[in-house]
């Protein structure tokens, strides 16, 4: 199984998806600049966490109008897996791939910390490895991850399964006060209709290793590699 | 014809005039001038410190590059190399603290990758004044998104450093920077720029008129008008310096630059210079091909600009086209503005005329050289006097301990590193809040621990012994994250250097770390001076901030302060006494600032630091933490409270030393590490300590939910420590207004 790693100017997680792929879960990973147009040599696409261009504008919305989107979208099209973190998670949206927006966290602050996440949907390729309802430990590291969606289309990703990750206590329980940005109905990270693009605030890259403080975010890189690698193969 | 009045508003003495008019054998022209005005101030030629910083040891078995370059060098082992260094960005961060403190981050980072390194730390030492001031909060809030607002976009993580508050830091906050890299040993680049005829290339943000006189302005006292100067503040575009980050690092990995330094400080004038300086060659600069981001800029402007994120390099006239491709990929500029010349002179053409012509060498190495006069202050006596007859211990122990962890030099520095991205190139082990930061090595088993330590009320008794305080912390921190000191680098903050008073302060707090840098054999590897912190005639407390870096062999055995088990035994190394001059209990809770500060007994000191050392490594330790401000009694809330999620641990204290209890508990005595270990490796702690004839004492265990201190069998402390953290984590965000 082959990973995309796309670079815009100003992704800073690059090499840190990289270092997760190649290092840790042991499967090729290449660094894609955003100027190409091919992607078809790859199993799997990742949109890297930073600040491509600067944010200016808006969160992902120069980025999105990089030459590599154009394959992203024809990726995603033919059922391809797309994981966007982050600035990832921004640009998707941006793109359209998946629906809503972003807003500035409630606080007006960056915000650095690790938290917990309760899993909604363990049926994609990205969660198929975790349990039902598990609670995990992932930071999230963002100035702006206040999700937001009008209340037609979240009946529709509640609905239809689309929500996979939401800010939880540690026993699971979603409220508010365990809120950290803002983002409607706890939402840390949702897929599209298909279910083969995710976009997620929090960072699993960095959570993929005992010496990091916990291994919560390689499951999700482990469960990408079991749905292309034995899942697809079976089909 | 230059008036009086130009030469005075250039910050230049008629001595020093007189002097460039004896180097040209004619008047200068304006923008000659403007070079020598910023060549020679204090913050670029160092006139005043130069003496007294020759007396740094710089030498040492790791050092590949000693002060003088970009930044210094430490050999890592396993063909790496650490680069790093300190800086400050004072001045501008009082006048507009988001642009100041951003820029100061923008800065030390492209010194360090200038050096050929890859940058993956940041820790800053901050100082404000008293937090109850609107204007002082204001200053916080501004300078710790603007380091956040940089940082963070650049994808540098901001791992640590340290913050006091301070009234006498109300009118002059300090803002000081340390940065790290790291470089493969045989890849490290230098500011030279040798090869008569190699092209010199520009690149970067264009040039635009901010930061004009911003060396001038950092080389200057502060009064009421200084508000005026916001429009010599830089504006930052971390966007544009992470571009020049990968840009740079791609043609330096490619092999095709001879030479490259950043255009900090003076901007293109001292980074043409001080690159032809080093290699002893000459630079022609051709004015009108900079590009430029207003029209109608002057060259005097252009040759003064300090618009961040640019930088110089020199490459052969091969690579040059090569060169170009690299930076035009990442969108940057890139235009070749001059050539390197054997005339040992900087020659400045604008459109065919010659503007500047002026000896390089009068500008670097035979710029004015001060050796100011000193004396010290007559405050003392006055000073040090402390009568501890008439100092009342005070009733309820608890309270005061509770008023000290409210105190926003000791409380949780949460709400300020929640804004740094830390985890960002996932390679923090050791998260902000313990003794040092953490960082693994990727590829290696090998770790860096890092710190950033000054306490200036020491150093402001004392500059002698505070300096050395400071040393010796800052390696104690280092060896509590099992690591082991190979290199330091300073940011020496002190007021006006013409005031005899000051530069006793200066030379002293030099001669206290030289010291501690002997005995320790830590080599100063880069640093910076930054005088003039004085506003109104008030000088700020002597505030020489020492970087420290410590290599950690086995990365898996990286330690932390945070208690582990119940069950664990506390153990003491060092030993306790009766010092509370220039404490922070002193400060807080009887309003004085008195007395000496704590004693250092170098013998002790490394006594005790190779004894935990010891411990870590052979894999007994299982938590260790200094004492610091506010005494044992922080000392051991500190490891107590963890991060929230991994919760709390309570410990039960016996102390038997016959000394008055609030000096045992909040007194600031140096040279002493709380561990704690297994029941079953007391014995091979002790044993160790016999050997190696340092001091220790089993003084209690970890277990159960409160800090329990019993002094002679009195209980003096007895608090939940849920009750303790709450106040401890509140008290930043109380300040603030903010309940989060």
């Amino acid at each position: 199984m082959k990973f995309a790693i796309i670079v815009f100017p100003g992704s800073n997680c690059d090499h840190d998806c990289y270092h997760i792929v190649k290092h840790v879960l042991g499967r090729p990973a290449s660094f894609v600049w955003h100027k190409e147009k091919d992607l078809t040599q790859f199993d799997a696409i990742i949109l890297p966490g930073g600040f491509s261009y600067g944010d200016y504008l808006r969160t992902g919305s120069i980025a999105r109008s990089s030459p590599i989107m154009t394959a992203v979208e024809e990726f995603a099209g033919r059922g391809g897996l797309v994981l966007g973190i982050c600035n990832g998670f921004q640009i998707l949206l941006e793109a359209g791939l998946l629906p809503g927006a972003m807003l500035r966290n409630k606080s007006l602050k960056f915000i650095c910390k690790d938290l917990y996440l309760r899993i909604d949907n363990i049926n994609t390729p990205f969660t198929l490895k975790y349990f039902e309802n598990q609670v995990v430990k992932m930071p999230i590291a963002h100035a702006e991850g206040n999700y937001y969606v009008d209340s037609e289309t979240y009946s529709h990703l509640k609905k239809n399964n689309q929500i996979i990750f939401r800010y939880s206590g540690n026993d699971g329980e979603i409220n508010d006060e365990v809120n950290p940005n803002g983002s409607i109905g706890n939402i840390a990270g949702i897929c599209n209709d298909r279910g083969n693009v995710l976009g997620m605030m929090p960072h699993p890259e960095r959570c993929g290793e005992q010496i990091l403080g916990g291994e919560d975010g390689y499951t999700l890189f482990e469960s990408m590699l079991y749905y292309v690698e034995k899942m697809k193969n079976k089909s | 014809m230059i008036s009086k009045d130009v030469i005075e508003s250039h910050g230049l003495t008629e001595e020093e005039y007189g002097r460039i008019l004896k180097i040209l054998g004619r008047e200068p022209g304006i923008v000659e001038l403007g070079i020598f005005s910023v060549m020679w101030s204090e913050h670029c030629s160092y006139k005043s410190s130069r003496i007294h910083l020759r007396k740094f040891p710089t030498k040492g078995d790791r050092v590949l590059q000693g002060p003088g370059e970009n930044a210094g060098v430490i050999d890592l082992g396993d063909g790496l190399a650490a680069v790093f260094k300190m800086e400050s960005h004072n001045h501008p961060s009082f006048i507009e603290p988001y642009q100041g403190a951003a820029t100061g981050v923008g800065g030390i980072l492209r010194d360090i990758f200038t050096m050929g390194a890859r940058p993956v730390a940041i820790l800053d030492s901050l100082r404000f004044g008293d937090i109850n001031l609107p204007r002082n909060r204001y200053l916080l809030s501004g300078v710790v998104s603007g380091i956040a607002g940089y940082g963070n976009c650049v994808g540098i993580p901001t791992v640590g450093g340290e913050i006091y508050f301070d009234e006498i830091y109300n009118n002059n906050i300090l803002v000081n920077v340390f940065a790290l890299g790291i470089v493969k040993k045989d890849r490290i680049f230098k500011g030279v720029a040798s090869g008569v005829g190699n092209p010199v290339i520009y690149v970067g943000s264009k040039t635009g008129r901010d930061g004009i006189h911003g060396a001038t302005m950092a080389s200057d006292v502060f009064d009421e008008s200084s508000e005026a100067k916001r429009p010599t503040v830089q504006v930052g575009d971390p966007f544009t310096e992470k571009l020049l980050i990968e840009a740079c690092l791609e043609v330096m990995n490619a092999g095709l630059i001879v030479g490259i330094q950043d255009m900090g400080a003076a901007g293109l004038t001292s980074s043409s210079c001080e690159m032809a300086g080093r290699a002893g060659t000459g630079i022609d600069i051709h004015i009108d091909r900079v590009p430029m981001r207003e029209t109608g800029m002057t060259p005097y402007e252009v040759m003064l600009s300090e618009s961040q994120e640019r930088m110089l390099i020199v490459t052969e006239p091969e690579k040059e086209k090569e060169v170009m491709e690299v930076f035009h990929k990442w969108d940057l500029d890139a235009v070749v503005i001059g050539e390197v010349t054997d005339t040992k002179k900087i020659r400045v053409i604008n459109r065919g005329d010659m503007v500047a012509d002026i000896p390089i060498e009068s500008l670097t190495d035979d710029a004015p050289l001060y050796e100011r006069a000193i004396s010290p202050p007559p405050y003392l006596d006055v000073l040090h006097d402390l009568d501890m007859e008439n100092l009342p211990v005070p009733e309820d122990l608890n309270k005061v301990l509770l008023t000290l962890l409210s105190v926003p030099t000791i409380a949780s520095k949460e709400w300020v590193f929640r804004q740094y991205d830390h985890m960002v190139r996932t390679d923090t082990v050791v998260v902000p809040g313990s003794d040092s930061a953490v960082i693994r090595i990727k590829g290696t088993n090998k770790g860096i621990a890092m710190t950033a330590d000054c306490n200036s009320r020491y150093c402001f008794s004392d500059p002698y012994t505070g300096g050395a305080i400071a040393v010796a912390e800052a390696a104690r921190n280092i060896v509590c994250a099992g690591g082991e000191p190979v290199g330091l680098t300073d940011c020496l903050n002190f007021g006006n250097p013409e005031k005899p008073e000051i530069m006793w302060q200066f030379q002293q707090a030099i001669e206290g770390i030289s010291a501690v840098c002997r005995k320790f054999n830590i080599p100063v590897i880069s640093g910076n001076v930054s005088f003039y912190n004085e506003t109104n005639d008030l000088s700020i407390y002597p505030t020489p901030i020492i970087g420290m870096a410590g290599i950690i062999e086995d990365i898996s055995k990286c330690m932390t302060q945070y208690f582990k088990n119940d069950g664990d035994v506390l153990i003491l190394l060092g030993n306790n006494s009766e010092e509370i001059g220039q404490s922070e209990y002193l400060r807080e809770i009887h309003y004085k600032i008195r007395g000496v500060p704590p004693h250092l007994d170098l013998v002790l000191e490394k006594k005790v630091q190779d004894l935990c050392l010891y411990g870590i490594k052979q894999g007994i330790i299982k938590s260790a933490h200094d004492t610091s401000e506010g005494g044992l009694t922080i000392a051991l809330a500190e490891c107590c409270m963890r991060s929230e999620d991994k919760g709390n641990v309570g410990a039960s204290i016996d102390l038997s030393d016959d000394i008055r209890p609030d000096a045992l508990l909040f007194g600031e005595t140096q040279s002493r590490i709380i561990i704690t270990v297994t029941p079953e490796n007391v014995k091979a702690l002790e044993d160790a300590a016999k050997t190696m004839n340092t001091p220790v004492k089993v003084i209690g265990k970890v277990g159960g939910e409160r800090l329990v201190i019993r002094h002679k069998s009195t209980t003096v402390i007895d608090l939940a420590v849920y009750d303790m953290a709450n106040v401890w984590r509140k008290a930043i965000p109380g300040y603030l207004g903010e309940t989060e």
